[in-house]
């Protein structure tokens, strides 16, 4: 497909990089000249430095033929108008990143009467993320699918864990339960496992199950906590509004500590129910005051990227259960989940991954079309979710007899209202609903089989 | 330094070399000439280092611009080596240092030859010759481009060095579709100057001549050139043709997906046309009192004007005998060369043009001190590290030429010829004049000169960098 994508900052230059090995073609706009001429060094892409409500940019980055359009710049204005600018010309799609609140309470206008295909606010995005991981804090991650019936939840194996050096098969005759492990993350090394796999300990799994089973997988494994009621909050930024507002819908108690005193007046308007301390969130003592021992959850939303990442060390330090840390700059990732801060969330990131997933479920291959696709541990290992849309050499066969590449795992089949964990005698049909689990990045057809 | 990365690339390299080659060897079958072993030999070779590097386990693909350029520097030291061969092993050429300097001016599409007659040599070696010109005129390393599909984006710079001119634009989204116009461009004005050629020149004769036109090369297969037919047909079409593979490759492109006012605005080729038609004129009075007749001096002019901007070297007549005035004309168009994106050599007309600006603002400049100008190239302005670039160019191209024409003067020749001679490599035009004009040609030189010129015409195919990185030990030390 071709896409164009205006404005070159942190999630359009993910989306650049991810967009280009799925060999799209790439197109970008920016204003800065160096930018563009740095990024077309990096990937194989054309761009052109110039505004994209100019309209003789836009003809000039091939608007006209072009299947997607992307705008991620600074400004929401510039954002929308260059997506109204590019519809007028003819693309199919249009998708705007809109962060100021204002606009998100109109998206229904904005999409109806603007005609613009996909809002995407990177705020809320981040707050639904981070309420969805302190909704179940057991998890280091959840991920959604089949319009949220199907979990793929990671647990991490606890230190000393009665489960560790048994096999995935011996697990799951000693516990009785359905479930599956789809992924494994050991020291940054992504594995597909078979059921000889045997458990270590600070192995991370990706489990996919029926919600009761894998709770009680959690409780199994001794790392099961109740959802957090008592959340403390860092920062009170346009994340911590939208968070807070969700949690406080959910009863949970919520407590922001903000530094600017006029921020703590407008969020205490805005959040009649929560509490809202004025004072220096890095101030050790004002967070054992205020109970940082007794909360269940910490979430560092400052903007400054250190701070979080301290404030999370000192958390995670006294015991904190669950601790989230926002950052801006992935760069550092890896660094972080040895610090032991495993939860943490980028809304940039986060914004890339939506835009991608939605490029995405626009290819219709022939015989599946993807629906969704994750990435997990760190891109290593791709989620799909697939709708088998014919027969196929996929169909009808038992999933013992499919030959399927290495490391790729049929996860979840979605049969009408039922959910099936299959084991090797079961069959996909027409008009099923697959998840799959690869390590091989970019299926988008029926390249799973050898 | 990517080292295994590199090795690879030059496997890739080896064996496209060696696939080029079997078109010589089955000319050799086709003429009944005895010297298949001279294709053989250097073809087995290369297959064979070919499949060793193409066994090396790569784990990192990161190409970052230090290695592409580095890598199509050594490629090019390396495809000359091998270009070799054939004429060593053919005894067409015994000295090693000749035949590198031959195949070098054959890749990098120079044209200038060590060969006194070319009546008496094997016709396969003749259009191994061409084939190296036309191959050499567009790029190795870019035809790899088109045919594998590359694992890392960042290739760019592998073409970035490749290709001439100060900026290189890539046509379409994709990198190999790109490399793949630009061939399909390349080899279609190729076909279209075969079956022009053909009509009045035979077969084997019309190939070399498309094959080394292309490629702006200027080998020519007899000793006379383009003089040895006579016929203002065949002048007319190549000077024509000269002229059309001096032009940008991207205006061909434009034209194909038929954005004509975008082609034809074009700053650079309206400059070009401009230069030609010049010093088509000045030319032409001047040589009157030579040809008595205007329209006779017009068509050695012409042709000769065409075959030196776009640095291919054929010549019509001895341009040698020619005044001062018209000799010094032909000069400056060696130093000019043709449009950025060609086949051709040179400084490149794009750079000329903004070298003329600035030229200009710096005079206003004097005037009014607080004036505040802008340098724009085709509409738009030149940003400061692309100037910067272009003066660090203009600034080695020149201290090469002197340097050049300081270790050429070894040999006991005057001035006149040591200086083109340095000239004309630099430029990959061909001939130059006095002893290595029109009639002469380059195997007076001694070992040590062929090897110096080999370089240069490296270093001026290269647009100087990618051959100067490899002699600068930093890149090797920090690793």
């Amino acid at each position: 497909m071709k896409i164009i994508i205006v404005g070159i900052g942190k999630v359009g230059s993910t989306l650049c990089e991810f967009l280009t090995k799925e060999n799209h073609e790439v197109v970008i706009i920016d204003s800065n000249a160096k930018i563009v001429e740095d990024m077309i060094n990096k990937y194989d892409i054309s761009g052109i430095a110039g505004s994209g409500t100019n309209i003789n940019t836009l003809l000039d980055a091939g608007i006209k033929s072009a299947d997607i359009l992307i705008a991620t710049t600074e400004h929401d204005e510039l954002n929308i108008l260059t997506c109204m600018f590019a519809k007028q010309q003819g693309v199919k799609h249009a998708i705007a990143r809109v962060r100021n609140p204002e606009y998100s309470t109109q998206t229904k206008f904005i999409n109806e009467d603007l005609k613009l295909d996909l809002i995407i606010n990177p705020e809320l995005e981040a707050a639904n993320e981070i309420s969805r991981i302190l909704r179940f804090p057991s998890a280091e991650t959840i991920e959604l699918f089949a319009k949220n019936r199907v979990e793929i939840v990671g647990f991490k194996i606890p230190k000393n864990s009665k489960f560790i050096n048994y096999s995935l098969e011996e697990l799951r005759k000693q516990l009785n339960t359905k479930f599956l492990v789809v992924a494994v993350d050991r020291a940054k090394k992504a594995i597909i496992p078979t059921g000889k796999f045997t458990l270590q300990e600070n192995d991370i799994i990706y489990v996919t199950g029926a919600k009761g089973d894998i709770l009680n997988l959690a409780k199994e494994l001794g790392i099961y906590k109740d959802r957090a009621k008592k959340i403390m909050i860092i920062g009170g930024s346009v994340i911590t509004y939208y968070l807070a507002n969700q949690l406080i819908k959910a009863n949970a108690k919520v407590k922001i500590i903000e530094m600017d005193k006029d921020r703590c007046l407008e969020l205490k308007e805005l959040l009649p129910q929560a509490t809202i301390i004025q004072g220096d969130g890095t101030d050790k003592d004002l967070l054992i005051e205020e109970g940082l021992n007794e909360t269940d959850a910490f979430i560092t939303l400052t903007g400054l990227d250190e701070e979080n990442i301290i404030l999370s060390l000192f958390a995670n330090h006294l015991g904190v259960h669950k601790v989230i840390t926002k950052i801006n700059n992935l760069t550092y990732y890896e660094i972080l989940s040895s610090l032991n801060l495993s939860s943490v969330i980028s809304p940039k990131i986060i914004t890339a991954y939506n835009i991608l997933r939605y490029v995405r479920s626009l290819q219709n291959a022939i015989d599946l079309s993807v629906e969704n696709v994750y990435k997990l541990i760190n891109n290593k290992v791709e989620a799909i979710e697939f709708l088998v849309k014919n027969d196929n050499e996929l169909t009808n066969t038992k999933i013992k007899d499919l030959k399927l590449k290495e490391n790729v795992l049929i996860a979840v089949i979605i049969r009408g209202a039922n959910i099936i964990i299959p084991t090797g005698d079961d069959v996909i049909l027409p008009n099923d609903r697959v998840i799959i689990i690869s390590t091989n990045q970019n299926i988008t057809n029926l390249e799973i089989l050898e | 330094m990517n080292y295994r990365l590199i090795i690879k690339t030059i496997g890739k390299l080896l064996y496209i070399e060696a696939l080029l080659l079997i078109i010589p060897l089955l000319c050799s079958f086709i003429y009944k000439e005895d010297i298949y072993l001279a294709y053989l030999i250097p073809i087995s070779i290369m297959i064979i280092l070919g499949f060793i590097f193409s066994k090396i386990k790569c784990e990192n693909n990161k190409f970052y611009q230090r290695e592409g350029f580095f890598t199509v520097g050594l490629a090019w030291l390396i495809l000359s080596f091998f270009g070799s061969l054939p004429f060593i092993i053919s005894q067409t050429i015994p000295n090693f240092f000749s035949a590198y300097f031959e195949a070098t001016s054959g890749f990098t599409s120079t044209g200038a030859t060590v060969i006194s007659d070319l009546t008496v040599i094997n016709k396969s070696i003749l259009l191994w010759r061409s084939l190296m010109n036309w191959v050499g005129g567009m790029g190795i390393l870019v035809f790899i481009l088109a045919i594998i599909p590359q694992t890392d984006s960042r290739s760019i710079y592998l073409l970035k060095a490749e290709s001439t001119g100060p900026s290189v634009d890539k046509l379409t989204t994709k990198l190999t579709y790109s490399a793949r116009i630009l061939y399909l461009i390349y080899f279609g004005l190729t076909l279209i100057l075969f079956l022009l050629l053909i009509i009045k020149i035979p077969l084997f004769d019309s190939i070399n001549f498309a094959f080394a036109t292309a490629g702006t090369g200027g080998f020519a297969i007899f000793n006379e050139s383009i003089a040895y037919y006579n016929s203002v047909y065949v002048e007319i079409v190549i000077a024509i043709f000269m002229i059309i593979f001096g032009i940008n490759f991207n205006i061909y492109y434009l034209i194909l997906i038929k954005n004509f006012k975008k082609a034809f605005k074009s700053e650079e080729l309206k400059v070009y046309l401009g230069i030609i038609l010049t010093a088509t004129l000045l030319i032409a009075i001047n040589t009157l009192n030579i040809y008595k007749n205007f329209f006779t001096s017009l068509r050695f002019s012409f042709f000769q004007v065409s075959s030196i901007i776009s640095t291919s070297g054929y010549t019509s007549t001895n341009f040698d005998l020619w005044p001062e005035f018209s000799k010094w004309i032909l000069i400056m168009l060696m130093f000019i060369g043709s449009c950025a994106g060609s086949t051709s050599g040179g400084i490149k007309v794009a750079r000329i043009i903004i070298y003329f600006k600035t030229i200009l603002k710096e005079i206003k400049y004097s005037i009014h001190p607080k004036r505040v100008s802008v340098i724009t190239l085709e509409g738009k302005p030149v940003n400061e590290s692309m100037m910067k670039g272009l003066f660090a160019f203009i600034t080695t191209y020149i201290f090469i030429l002197i340097i050049g024409t300081l270790l050429i003067s070894l040999n006991k020749f005057d001035f006149i010829t040591n200086f083109t001679a340095t000239l004309t490599c630099l430029s990959n035009v061909g001939p130059g004049l006095s002893l290595v004009g029109p009639t002469g040609n380059f195997s007076i030189f001694s070992n040590f000169s062929h090897a110096v010129l080999s370089l240069i015409m490296m270093i001026g195919r290269l647009e100087l960098f990618p051959i100067l990185i490899i002699f600068s030990p930093s890149l090797y030390t920090n690793d």
